[in-house]
């Protein structure tokens, strides 16, 4: 069970490093500021590539989060067991794939999106990012679970 | 989903249905009130140019039509220019070369290419306008990381100068570089103007309020040779295609990046006038062109897959868990 735990915490970190990575570089950033540049992170600047990480990124997390729940369900854990840090993690989570699954069927052919729901779902995803970076961070430092 | 003007309080739907009324009675028979007329009834089908490159004579008439009908939409840069952090950040600056017309610059959008080809043994010359192809899946619009180019369900897509940061994302996503950039305009310059932006890009946004009011392009409106016609989809492809049949001839931009609004019909293969056409910075290319937008699609339905995945492996995990307890 510890090793099944252990597992999911590394590809929850793997996949959160691509996808914030793959997402800052849908903004043209890392080859005005020389990242770019270092040797092995050229791919940052090809807005195809990210695009594509991005999205392989998306849909590792969704069956992430998706397994996550079920074997909370199945493991009848209780609600009460999540911490208040996990709570709003679940929840900015929970907008992200929200905001970003409206993004994917928003660059499918033939969908027309109003102009500013665009701008609306670009600044909200942008901003649940920034927000779970820095619960993140917190988290991390303060050693805080998902459950207690 | 309604699209609505900034600057209008009724929807461009009414507008559009309203403007329809107006130009159905002065000008029933004309293509765009048939195009607007079906667009209204059956809502989904995007405008479509034909461009039958046989009959253009380069007279350059769209060109100076197109810089006439869009000159209050050209950048007025301030000056001088903000100093931008790293010193790498190019400054574009064409206010100064609004007369250029043999490119796309921020002040022209459309420009007429030559090419010369060899049709049974004798050379010819053939002339194309060239512009935005607005593509049916347009990477510019759906890469947009600010949301400032947007598509319209009549097919066109087109950059909101009041919100673009002038990124260049569109430029490096458009397969033919279409749109370009003037720096010391826009939405950067009360942001963080040294760290973040750089002006605002321009391209062809088919005169789409021309379109609202019911009338052509000015690019179409004005030319002498009829070189193009726009109308719904459907409509336009069976156009070009009895075109290409009656002059032997070939067709671009129906499947070029997926699909685009524009088709070209030419007497000669692209391929051969791809060749000798001028190309380069400005100047697009006439090469076949993938669905840049493809992968992203394809990897959108696999996404589908994701949650199945999930419940999948959660179940598995607790039916072996299970089975270890018994």
């Amino acid at each position: 069970m510890k090793t099944t735990g252990k597992l999911r915490g590394y590809i929850y970190a793997v996949t959160l490093f691509f996808i914030t990575l793959s997402g800052f570089g849908q903004m043209p950033i890392f080859k005005r500021y020389y990242i770019a540049d270092i040797p092995g992170l050229g791919w940052l600047a090809q807005f195809y590539v990210t695009h594509i990480i991005h999205y392989i990124a998306a849909t590792v997390l969704i069956a992430l989060v998706i397994y996550v729940l079920f074997d909370f369900i199945f493991n009848r854990s209780g609600l009460n067991t999540i911490t208040g840090s996990g709570y709003f993690k679940i929840v900015i989570i929970a907008g992200l794939i929200v905001s970003g699954g409206l993004m994917v069927i928003k660059n499918l052919p033939n969908i027309y999106f109003g102009h500013t729901a665009i701008i609306v779902l670009d600044l909200v995803h942008l901003s649940l990012c920034m927000m779970l970076l820095c619960i993140s961070l917190y988290t991390r430092i303060r050693k805080k679970r998902w459950v207690s | 989903m309604t699209i609505k003007k900034a600057t209008s309080k009724i929807s461009r739907r009414a507008f559009l249905k309203n403007s329809i009324t107006v130009a159905g009675s002065v000008a029933a028979t004309t293509s765009i009130a048939r195009a607007a007329k079906s667009m209204t009834r059956e809502k989904k089908e995007p405008l479509v140019t034909l461009l039958d490159i046989s009959k253009c004579i380069g007279c350059e008439e769209c060109v100076y039509a197109c810089q006439e009908a869009n000159a209050d939409k050209y950048p007025e840069p301030q000056k001088p220019f903000p100093k931008m952090f790293p010193n790498r950040v190019p400054v574009q600056d064409w206010s100064d070369k609004r007369d250029v017309t043999d490119r796309l610059t921020p002040y022209n959008w459309l420009f007429i290419q030559h090419a010369s080809a060899t049709v049974n043994g004798e050379e010819i010359e053939l002339t194309l306008p060239r512009r935005c192809m607005h593509c049916d899946n347009p990477p510019c619009v759906k890469l947009c990381p600010w949301g400032s180019a947007k598509q319209e369900e009549n097919g066109l897509s087109r950059i909101d100068s009041n919100i673009c940061l002038g990124g260049s994302k569109c430029k490096k996503a458009c397969p033919w570089d279409i749109p370009e950039r003037q720096t010391g305009v826009g939405l950067y310059l009360d942001l963080l103007p040294a760290f973040a932006g750089n002006g605002v890009m321009y391209k062809c946004d088919r005169c789409y309020n021309r379109l609202e009011k019911g009338e052509v392009p000015a690019c179409i409106e004005v030319c002498p040779e009829d070189v193009q016609t726009i109308g719904p989809r459907s409509e336009i492809l069976k156009k070009a295609h009895a075109l290409a049949r009656e002059m032997n001839g070939y067709i671009y931009g129906e499947h070029e990046n997926g699909g685009t609004n524009t088709i070209y019909v030419s007497p000669v293969p692209f391929e051969q006038l791809n060749q000798s056409i001028e190309k380069g910075k400005g100047k697009p290319h006439l090469n076949k062109v993938k669905n840049m937008m493809a992968d992203g699609t394809n990897l959108a339905k696999a996404m589908l897959i994701a949650p199945l995945a999930g419940v999948a492996a959660a179940f598995g995990k607790f039916y072996l868990s299970s089975k270890e307890d018994n």
